[in-house]
Formats: C-alpha cells, sequence, structure tokens
C-alpha cells in the first residue's frame, strides 16, 4: 500500500477544510466512515472547495438533512441528485430532477405499478422467482453471491415491473451499471460508451413504448404501458423517456440489489442478530429497514440551493450544490442509538434516511422492503448459514453504495 | 382527557384516552395502535401516518398546510378524508374524534 493511501486512511491525519467525501476511493475501500464521524462531530455543515465535482457542501447530521430534504424551495433538484455535471449535450430529465408541478404529475403517472395492491399481486411472482434462484445455488462451493442471487433476483423483479423480455433481462443490468457509472465518482466506463448503451437503451424501450401504446392499457399493469397511456406522460420526448427508465431502472435496481449483499454480510458481521432472527422469524419485517440503513445504497443525493439559505452558523449560497449525506446522517448517534450496531428488533427501525424524505421519498419503498422480505423468508427457510468468506469488494462510486463481489459458502438446512 | 377512537380497516377499535397538544400521530404509535408507520417521526416528510377523517371532524380542524398537502398528493390512494395523522394536534375539541386508518400505508 502506498504512503498517500495510508495516509488517507485516518481521518485526522488531514486538515478540515481538506477534507473531500465524494472521492470515490473512499467508499471503495470502505474508509469514509471515520471522515464522515469527524464532520458530525467538527464540522457538520462542510464546504469542499475543490473535487472533481466542483465545489459543494456536505450535509451530514440526520435533522440537518431532514430540513434540506423538507425544503425543497430553497433546495431544487431541479438538474440532477448527483453532485457530476453531465455533458451539456446528453442530458437526460427525470421527475426526481424536477421540481413541482412537473414533479408531481410525473410522478404520479407511474406511483400506481408500486401501489401496495399491485404488490400484493407481484408477490407470489417474487417468491417464485426468489425460490428457483435460491434452489439452484451451489451448496458448500465458494461463489459470488453478488452475481447469482442479488443481481439475479432484482433483474427479474426489474423485468417483472417492465415486462421486459425475459431472455434479454441482463440488459437491464448492463444499461442501470452504465447509467451510474463514469462522471459519478467511479468506474473506467468512456463517456461515449456510456452514452451509447443509453442510447441503446432508449430505442429498444421505444419500441416497446410504441407496441404498448397500442394495445388496451386495462389489460397490462407494467410501467411501460402506464406511461404509454397516462396524458402527463404520454407526450415525453425521447431524453425524458430516457431519464425516466434509468430512475426507474437504477432505482429498482442497484438498491435493492446492494442492500440483498448488504444483509448477508451484515448478518456474518454481527451472528447474534443472526441468531435472533433465526430463533424468531417473525423479526425479518423490522430486520429489513435495518439492513436499508445500515447498507445506505445511496450515500446521497445533490440539491442546488436556490437563495442564500443559513445552516448551522454557514451560508450556503444561491447556486451552490449540497449533499445530502445519508450513509452519514444514518449513523447520527444524536438520532439513532448505537447507529454503528446492526440490530434486528429496533424499536423503530424505519426511522432512516436512506429512502430520502419529503417529495422525493423513495417510491418504491415498499417493494424494495417486500422482496428483501421475501428473500430473507426464504433463505432463513433453507439455508443454516451463508458464510461470508472474505471481505467483500465494494463499487468504487461515491453515490451507489455496492458490492461488486461477495465469496460465501452455503450450508444447507438439515 | 380527550378519546380518540381509531378504526383499523379490519373494523378493529381502540379508543384512547390522548394528551393536549399530542398529534394524533403520535397518540397511535405511543399507543401501539397498528396502521400507522410513521417512518419520519411526525415531520410531516414521508405520509405514511395518512388517515381517513370524515367531513364532520374535518370541519373542526385546520386545513391542511401546503406541505401536508404535498405529501397527500404523493398518495393514489388519496381521497378526500385523507389528512396525515402527524399534522392533526389533540384539543378538547376533538374529544371523541373517529380516525379511520386505511388499508396500506404507502
Amino acid at each position: 500500500m502506498s504512503e498517500a493511501v495510508k495516509l488517507a486512511e485516518d481521518p485526522y491525519s488531514i486538515p478540515l477544510e481538506n477534507i473531500n467525501v465524494s472521492d470515490a476511493n473512499l467508499f471503495m475501500n470502505d474508509n469514509h466512515w471515520g471522515y464522515f464521524e469527524r464532520l458530525r462531530k467538527e464540522d457538520p455543515v462542510h464546504y469542499c472547495p475543490d473535487s472533481m465535482f466542483g465545489p459543494y457542501w456536505s450535509v451530514t447530521k440526520f435533522n440537518d438533512i431532514m430540513e434540506i430534504e423538507k425544503n425543497h424551495e430553497a433546495f431544487s433538484s431541479e438538474g440532477g441528485i448527483t453532485l457530476a455535471d453531465r455533458a451539456k449535450d446528453f442530458q437526460t430529465v427525470n421527475f426526481i430532477s424536477l421540481d413541482p408541478p412537473r414533479h408531481d404529475v410525473q410522478r404520479k403517472a407511474v406511483t400506481g405499478v408500486v401501489a401496495p395492491m399491485n404488490l400484493a399481486k407481484l408477490e407470489p411472482i417474487i417468491r417464485s422467482r426468489a425460490i428457483k434462484i435460491l434452489d439452484e445455488v451451489p451448496i458448500g462451493e465458494e461463489f459470488n453471491w453478488v452475481e447469482h442471487v442479488s443481481i439475479e433476483l432484482t433483474t427479474q423483479m426489474l423485468a417483472t415491473l417492465f415486462d421486459f423480455p425475459f431472455e434479454e433481462r441482463s440488459k437491464l443490468t448492463y444499461w442501470s451499471d452504465m447509467a451510474t457509472s463514469g462522471a459519478l465518482g467511479g468506474g473506467p466506463t468512456p463517456e461515449p460508451v456510456r452514452q451509447a448503451a443509453l442510447l441503446e437503451c432508449l430505442e429498444v424501450f421505444t419500441n416497446l413504448w410504441n407496441e404498448r401504446a397500442q394495445k388496451d392499457p386495462s389489460e397490462a399493469n407494467d410501467l411501460i404501458t402506464m406511461m404509454a397511456h397516462n396524458p402527463n406522460t404520454q407526450n415525453m420526448d425521447p431524453m425524458e423517456y430516457l431519464g425516466n427508465l434509468i430512475l426507474l431502472i437504477v432505482g429498482g435496481n442497484d438498491t435493492t440489489r446492494n442492500s440483498i449483499s448488504g444483509g448477508v454480510y451484515f448478518l456474518n458481521q454481527f451472528p447474534d442478530q443472526l441468531a435472533k432472527v433465526k430463533e424468531d422469524l417473525s423479526l425479518i419485517p423490522k430486520m429489513v429497514p435495518e439492513i436499508i440503513r445500515y447498507q445506505t445504497p445511496l450515500a446521497y443525493m445533490k440539491r442546488r440551493a436556490t437563495r442564500d439559505y443559513e445552516i448551522r452558523g454557514k451560508t450556503i449560497r444561491d447556486g451552490d450544490k449540497v449533499a445530502m449525506w445519508y450513509v452519514s446522517g444514518n449513523r447520527d448517534d444524536d438520532v439513532i442509538e448505537n447507529p454503528n450496531e446492526f440490530i434486528v428488533d429496533r424499536n423503530t427501525p424505519r426511522h432512516h434516511l436512506s429512502f430520502g424524505f419529503g417529495i422525493h421519498r423513495c417510491m418504491g419503498n415498499r417493494l424494495a422492503e417486500m422482496q428483501l422480505r421475501i428473500v430473507w423468508e426464504e433463505i432463513l427457510k433453507r439455508f443454516e448459514r451463508i458464510e461470508v468468506m472474505r471481505e467483500p469488494e465494494r463499487i468504487q462510486s461515491s453515490f451507489v453504495k455496492g458490492y461488486a463481489d461477495l465469496q460465501v459458502v452455503v450450508t444447507a438446512k438439515k | 382527557m380527550p378519546q380518540v377512537k381509531f378504526i383499523e380497516f379490519n373494523g378493529t377499535e381502540h379508543n384512547i384516552d390522548a394528551n393536549n397538544g399530542e398529534s394524533i400521530m403520535s397518540v397511535a404509535t405511543s399507543n401501539l395502535v397498528p396502521g400507522i408507520d410513521a417512518d419520519c417521526g411526525g415531520e410531516c416528510s414521508c405520509a405514511t401516518c395518512h388517515v381517513l377523517i370524515s367531513a364532520d371532524w374535518q370541519a373542526k380542524l385546520d386545513a391542511a398546510t401546503d406541505s401536508e398537502e404535498s405529501m397527500l398528493d404523493l398518495n393514489p390512494d388519496r381521497s378526500a378524508e385523507s389528512r396525515l395523522s402527524c399534522q392533526i394536534i389533540v384539543s378538547d375539541d376533538l374529544d371523541g374524534i373517529v380516525v379511520n386508518l386505511p388499508e396500506f400505508q404507502y
């Protein structure tokens, strides 16, 4: 290991003003925790004057994040929710990156697909797919859980939501990875490759759209049919359609995928908690939001100030970028007791920031919880143990907090 | 002490003695009335304390603020009776208020 990397492992080794928590390597090496702890203690609203994304503010305490998130007039989502500035000639638009009123109408057009009634209909399909995947994992030999289980499960789920051709579903994973790679603070993908992949995504989905627009919408319950027939979305221009597709693909993919992997990892780190949940399976619905808190699959969301704003004695200026670090707020001990402990029976486990709060709160939060609940119900039914063999390989990104590789050995129940 | 009547979606009733100044959400969660999730803890930021209140009782309540409106609006099952229980504060005027719980929270 080089001297520079060693130095960076100690968050107190550099002056406060030099801290740049948007550095993707911090997350790849799992070194971000100490930096956020220091910021929460010493400078909870922190200005970083220079980064690969330009200058930005970091908000790191739970209640400060809530304050910013609730004030969608002073903190706009227009222009995107990551710190990266995308190429001017390739700008996609989607409702997470819009303010009211456009945000509200577009979001409403697709919310129905994750409405509780629809989720109840989806549950048996998700369960049967989870059972098939789990029944096929190798027993007693080492394999990559991310690839064999987490990716497979979430991709099948996405294909179901879009009614996407099932045999071609791996394309969804590829597009999702492309959408968040490159300028998001990690990944070696050159921008032209990324754009080509996303244009292919648009082309395939445009064909699906044209096909579904001709069909009777009452016979279908998928997202594309919904968008093609809803007056608020049916006239979207191509970049807007692409933007909303990416939002739904990434939103429904990386996040759940990494929470599925994370849960396996955490229960290895906290064997007493595994014992607790094995003893009492009715804890699964409480464990699920705890997994989502502990993982925090999206590390932050960005806003842009629309006016000068005072918070904790600092003045965020009109036009400044602000990163609300959910990954930090979720470990804030002013709000969450023993936040660094993974505890499967917390009293209010849903009181976490991973889904965001306010008008941009994750639309698919109940779907995500349902998927994880089903996965854990089925895992605990059939496996005695999922042993993590070594430290996972993490993704190089300060936005998507996830795993590339998690080697495990599964022991079946006797 | 004002009383609040919660009616679960399946018809189960809970009559709770509440304290003035407390929110209806907090009355429900601190008395373990099922059906209110209250993920954000009462900040009008998640809409998982959605309840249904009849027009008669609504007449005694303050109108929903802009922020309550914008959160309610995210719920595709919103009806004319929809309110967020974290925004309704118990007072003597509300003694006997009937709070119906929806089938699901979002």
